[in-house]
Order: structure tokens, then sequence, then C-alpha cells
């Protein structure tokens, strides 16, 4: 542990001084649909739901197209003690996990929330029972928690209903998507939910995953786990180029895109590249006026788990600095087997006030609170 | 700005198959009269409209047709323009596209034998990448078989982009035959368009499909070293073209990261991912996605870790730089000359037998 503490200088300030944390990128799960999904959701969905399950883009009823790397992706410890799915207890969640690392902030971002349904309505009935439950059984009664509004974004206007109707509710602090989206997100169909966003000042979180049914590779489905978990950040790379292409940004300069679970490194080389081929195809993208990395820097944040972990510190340092200190929010996936320890990660080094703006003060300036 | 040292190697010139007629002579009497009777298109890929920028530079273009057709023009604007010793020939004629593998056969033989007879037996300077059907990879390891006692031909070319990831196994024929030969496999940016060029979709702008290849170089990059294919091959290199480079240390950052945490799925991977990468994975340097500063360039340098790994490439005809600025700034005069001469000479064996 001494040893731990002397290369990482962020976790002499995590422990030693309980520097307090935002973690953005927290998954909670009802312990069961039925419990605690079904009294916000109409008698229809529950019967569609008890007939049908949740049929999304995927081969298989239930659990993911390829088994993960342990049961539920969850850790071995964080399985509550008195039953339920891991994040499924919040006075467990409570000790386990906010108490233990000083969390003064937890960004909730549920996963089986009805995203990416095959059918729309469905969708939209199920991501606003699951923001009823949010409120419910997590936010209502943990003041640190915060809640994400997910909504049906395969129907543009659903999730427009959806967002209006959280407009102004301090349960809520973001709208919620997930990245593989049935069409790059930038693509004119999504764009409303972007227009609600910016008018309502919500910023919008695309988490790994996703159902669009495209193979998650441009050369098709790859064998493994580990491909698929990599693959999120190409994901992320093509609905970024997406979003600042279609000049997204440039119609709603105000909007705010977070990046979560899908790593942040890559971002430098994105906006080299990105610069490039709009210098190259300058006449093609009229309505986009600046070159993309610019968007990138105004309009875009990356949660940082998974930590990206170069052999040198060093070199970590420098891609913070080409991404921008305040653009990283900090993360921890849990209860995900992949989840980041905040005294362990290995932060570059950085005087005290930029180290507490990466693990609090960057997401309470971009969420308000 | 930078211009190569004189000597280069240049690992990815173009020169482009004219038109359809110009194969005529070396497709088989069925081909032949199958592209007649069934007035067969151009198989110019949507990768390279005709007209796009980046397919030709301005001053490389000619009045009319397609760029790099012309011997002549490529002896002065590439060869003699950046005074290079060598240059390995990509044809990017589609054949990969067809849909019938017997007539991506076909096609690929006839553009092997246009290669070689219209540009190989004229230029003494000029190598080339022998194209293979990846529709059907024992036919593709049956062209290498056929065309591999010609030193002539240094590589196998692929496109980035195919029905399934490059790693899986059903690739491998392909991979076993270069191997034997002694060939890289030269992996170029494009796609076969069986899906859809991102993960989420298909793009509305060209400029997206351009920026993706970045990204499916990445995921092709994680298929290729999952799925075994160095562990399989240990003698096999793999070189990324048109690639870009500057993505490559942090993609292998997360790889291997979550090699880490899930190296029971593929115990065949017995080594973190940048060592397997530095031993046998290479990347042109056009297009120079890398940051424009001389000092970041630098930095981004030390993240590979290696001075092994880049090869020097002009793209001709393709616009990636104007005037002879070939080279990134920011390149130390020792890195330059490995870029341009050691790494290549290194990496192709097959260059070496000759130019010594």
């Amino acid at each position: 542990m001494t040893v731990e503490t002397i290369q990482n200088p962020g976790a002499a300030i995590a422990a030693g001084q309980k520097l307090a944390i935002a973690d953005c990128d927290i998954h909670p799960s009802p312990k069961s649909v039925e419990k605690e999904v079904f009294p916000y959701l109409e008698k229809r969905w529950q019967d569609h739901y008890n007939t049908y399950g949740l049929l999304l883009r995927q081969p298989y009823q239930n659990g993911p197209a390829y088994p993960k790397g342990q049961p539920d992706a969850a850790r071995r410890d964080a399985y509550p003690p008195n039953g339920g799915r891991p994040g499924s207890d919040l006075a467990f969640m409570q000790t386990h996990h906010l108490d233990r690392y000083n969390i003064q902030l937890g960004i909730l971002n549920p996963l089986r929330s009805g995203q990416g349904l095959q059918n729309p309505d469905f969708a939209a009935a199920y991501c606003k029972a699951v923001n009823d439950w949010q409120i419910a059984e997590w936010t209502s009664k943990e003041p640190r928690l915060k809640g994400s509004i997910c909504i049906p974004y395969e129907d543009a206007a659903l999730s427009v209903q959806e967002i209006e109707r959280r407009v102004g509710d301090p349960n809520f602090v973001q709208a919620f998507m997930l990245i593989r989206t049935s069409e790059p997100m930038g693509n004119r169909r999504y764009w409303p939910i972007y227009e609600a966003c910016a008018k309502n000042n919500i910023p919008l979180a695309v988490h790994a995953f996703g159902f669009g049914g495209s193979p998650v590779t441009g050369g098709g489905w790859p064998s493994f786990y580990i491909e698929d978990m990599v693959g999120h950040a190409q994901s992320a790379q093509n609905l970024i180029s997406s979003i600042v292409l279609e000049g997204v940004f440039e119609r709603w300069p105000s909007l705010k895109l977070i990046i979560v679970e899908a790593g942040f490194a890559w971002a430098p080389s994105l906006g080299w590249r990105l610069d490039r081929v709009w210098r190259q195809n300058r006449h093609e993208l009229p309505h986009v006026k600046r070159p993309p990395s610019e968007y990138m820097r105004q309009n875009v944040w990356y949660t940082t788990q998974p930590f990206e972990e170069p052999d040198r510190r060093s070199h970590l340092k420098d891609t913070f600095e080409w991404i921008g200190w305040d653009r990283l929010l900090f993360a921890t996936d849990y209860p995900h087997w992949d989840f980041d320890d905040p005294q362990r990660i290995p932060l570059p080094r950085a005087d005290a006030e930029t180290r507490n703006a990466f693990f609090l003060q960057n997401a309470r300036d971009l969420y308000g609170v | 700005m930078p211009a190569p040292p004189p000597g280069a190697i240049d690992c990815d010139l173009h020169p482009a198959v004219p038109n359809l007629k110009a194969l005529l002579p070396y497709l088989d009497d069925h081909w032949r009269d199958m592209v007649v009777q069934r007035g067969v298109h151009e198989l110019d890929s949507i990768s390279y409209p005709n007209n796009a920028p980046v397919t030709a530079r301005q001053d490389w273009k000619p009045a009319t047709g397609k760029a790099g057709v012309d011997l002549d023009r490529v002896r002065a604007e590439a060869l003699d323009g950046f005074r290079t010793d060598l240059a390995i020939c990509n044809c990017l004629y589609g054949v990969q596209l067809l849909y019938t593998e017997d007539m991506a056969y076909a096609f690929a033989r006839a553009v092997n034998d246009w290669m070689a007879a219209e540009w190989l037996d004229k230029e003494p300077r000029l190598r080339a990448s022998i194209v293979v059907p990846p529709q059907n990879p024992d036919y593709a390891a049956a062209e290498i078989d056929r065309l591999a006692g010609d030193k002539r031909f240094v590589q196998v070319l692929m496109l980035v982009m195919d029905e399934m990831p490059l790693g899986r196994r059903r690739y491998w024929p392909i991979y076993r035959a270069a191997e034997r030969h002694g060939l890289p496999i030269g992996i170029h940016a494009g796609s076969s368009y069986r899906n859809p060029v991102t993960s989420v979709g298909w793009p509305t702008y060209y400029a997206e499909d351009s920026a993706a290849q970045a990204q499916a170089f990445q995921s092709t990059l994680s298929s290729l070293i999952m799925e075994g294919v160095f562990a399989e091959f240990p003698d096999l290199k793999v070189v990324l073209l048109e690639s870009g480079f500057a993505w490559l240390p942090a993609h292998l950052w997360r790889l291997g990261k979550f090699w880490r945490g899930l190296r029971m799925e593929t115990p065949w991977v017995d080594r973190h991912p940048m060592e397997i990468a530095k031993d046998h994975v290479r990347l042109t340097i056009q297009p120079r996605d890398a940051p424009p500063s001389p000092e970041d360039f630098e930095r981004l340098m030390t993240h590979f870790d290696s001075d092994e790994m880049l090869l020097f490439s002009t793209d001709y005809p393709h616009w990636q730089f104007d005037g002879d600025d070939a080279l990134p700034a920011g390149l130390s005069p020792a890195l330059a000359e490995k870029i341009c001469r050691t790494n290549p000479l290194a990496t192709y064996p097959r260059l070496k037998e000759i130019v010594a």
C-alpha cells in the first residue's frame, strides 16, 4: 500500500485527505423488474414484457451478444449481502461504494432501460418507467445520486417528450443514450433530441453499448468479447465524427456531449484526423465552419473509466494536455468488473487544484450541481 | 518543409487501371466475353470517388481521365520527384468488392499480370503487391503461390474492411501462403462495403467514410492480435497502408488494458498487444493524422516506444500533402532515415535482396 501511494500522488490525496469525488458512471439495477419497474409501466406494456421480453437488435433473449468477463459483468464483491443483482441495493451501495470513496456526486446510468428496443412505443414506455424508478428508489432517497433521463433515442419525437417531461426536475442531470445507434448520431433523425437538450441546457451523455444492429466493426462481427469492449472506442469515434461533420455543434453550440465508458486517449488523434479530412473536403462540408477539433474541445467531455494505462505515465500526461484536463470526468463504472479505483488509477502528475477538478469540480461545473 | 532524404523507399504508390478495357488482354476468354456481353462496369470503388480531393492531388491530375495511369508522369512526379530508390505499387482497382468469387479471382489475376507487364517490366524502380480475392481465401492463396516466384512482388494486398474482421480464421490460408513466401500482408484503407463503414451505420458525407478508415484499422488490429494470427504465423508482418498512425499507441493502451483483464478469453495472446505490434505491425506515414506542431509530434513519437514501426509513403497520386512536404515536421534526421530506408528494408525482405 505504501508503494502504491508513493507511485500515485492521486492516491495520497484521495486516501489521506479524503478528497471528494464525483463518479460519473454508476450502474443501478432494479431488484426485480416486476416489483420496481412495473409500478410505472402501463398494464399493456407489463403484458408485453411478460409475453415477449425485451427484444433488441441482438441474437439472444437474455444476456449479451458476447459472454462477459464475469457473471453479470460485475465485481465479485458487489453482490448485496441481502440478495439481488450488483447495484440493486442502495444501502449496500452507500457503504460499499459512496462512503468508502467519499463520493459526493454519483451519476446513475441505467443500462437495461428500454433503450434500443425494437418496438419504439415499448421503448418509450419502458424508458419512462425506468426514469420514474430512478427517482423512487434512488435519487429521492440519496441526495448524492443524480439520475439520467433515459430516452428511446431511435424515435426522436418520443425522446423529446421524455426530455420535456423531466425538464427542471432536480433528480436528473443529463439525458442518456447508448453509443451504438442504428444510424450515425449526427444523422438528422436524431436532431430533435439535440435541440431539446440544448434548449433546456441538459447535457447529453452517450454510454458504451447499444443495439443499433450494425456489426460492431466496419469489417463485420468480431469473435471476442474483448473486441466488443475495445470497440466502444471506435464506435465513439464514429459518433463524434458524425456529429461534428453533420454540423450538430454548429447548429447547437451550447450542446454538451459526454462520452461515457468508451475511453478518451483516442480523442487527440481523432481530432487531428478529422481536421485533415475537413480541410480536404471543405466544399462537401460548408456547414462545418471550424476545424472539427475545435468543436471537440468546446462541446465534448469524456469519462475516464476504463482508464488507459500506458507503461509510462508521462505519455498519459501528454494525452491529458491534448484533450484538456477540464474535459475529463472521473468515473468508476461501479459495480462492473472493470471498475476503476480512484486511488489506483495512474493519474498523470498535476497540482492539487487540477486533481480536484478532475475528481470532482469538472463534473460539478458541467452538471451545475 | 521536410522532403525525404535521397534513396527513400516509397511504400504506398497507386498506379491506376485506366479502365476495364486495359485489363481485357489479361483476362481469360470467358471473362473477356463476359465483360463485353454483360457490359461490366468499371470497378472503381466509392472509397475514392474519381474527382474527390483526396483521389488526386491537383498538380498530379491529368486534364482528363484518372491520375496515376501514366508511367512517365509516375516516373517524373513520384520517383524522380522524391528521389526514391524503390516504390511499392498498390493497385486499388475494386476486385475485392465483387460478389462473385470466380470473377474476383479472374480479375485479381488480370490486375497482377497487367501490373507486371505494364509497370514492373517497364520501370526497374517499381515493386508491387499481389492483389488477391479475399472472397475466397483458397483462391487468394493460389494467386500468392502463382506469383511468389516473381521477386518483384513484395507483398500481398487486402482492404481493411471485408465481410469479416481480417483476423478471422477464414482468412488464414492467405496468411499461411504469405508467410511461406516471406511476403508481408499489406492492409490498405478501403472496404468491400459488405458492412456499413462505421459501427453505427452508413454515414452521410464522404468525409465520414474517409475518417472512419482509422477506426477500421483499429478494430482490424484488435482482430488480428486477438484471433492469434501472430501466434499462428510468427514470421508474418502486417503493413497498414494509408491508415494514419497517430491512433496506434492509444489504441494499444486500451487493447492492452482489456487484455490484462480478459486474458482467459484468448490464451494464445501471450504478450501485451503493444509488444506484438512492435514485432509484427508497420504503418505508412500518409495520411499524417498527427499533431501539427513539431513539439507535439515529437511527444507523440515517444508514445510508440519504437523507431521501427513507421514506413515512408507518398500515397501518390492521392492528395495528402503539398509540394515535397512528404515527411512530418518534428522528425529527427536519424528517425527520418529509419522511416525512409531502414524500416522498409527490414519489413520487405525482398527489397533487400534486390537493392543490395
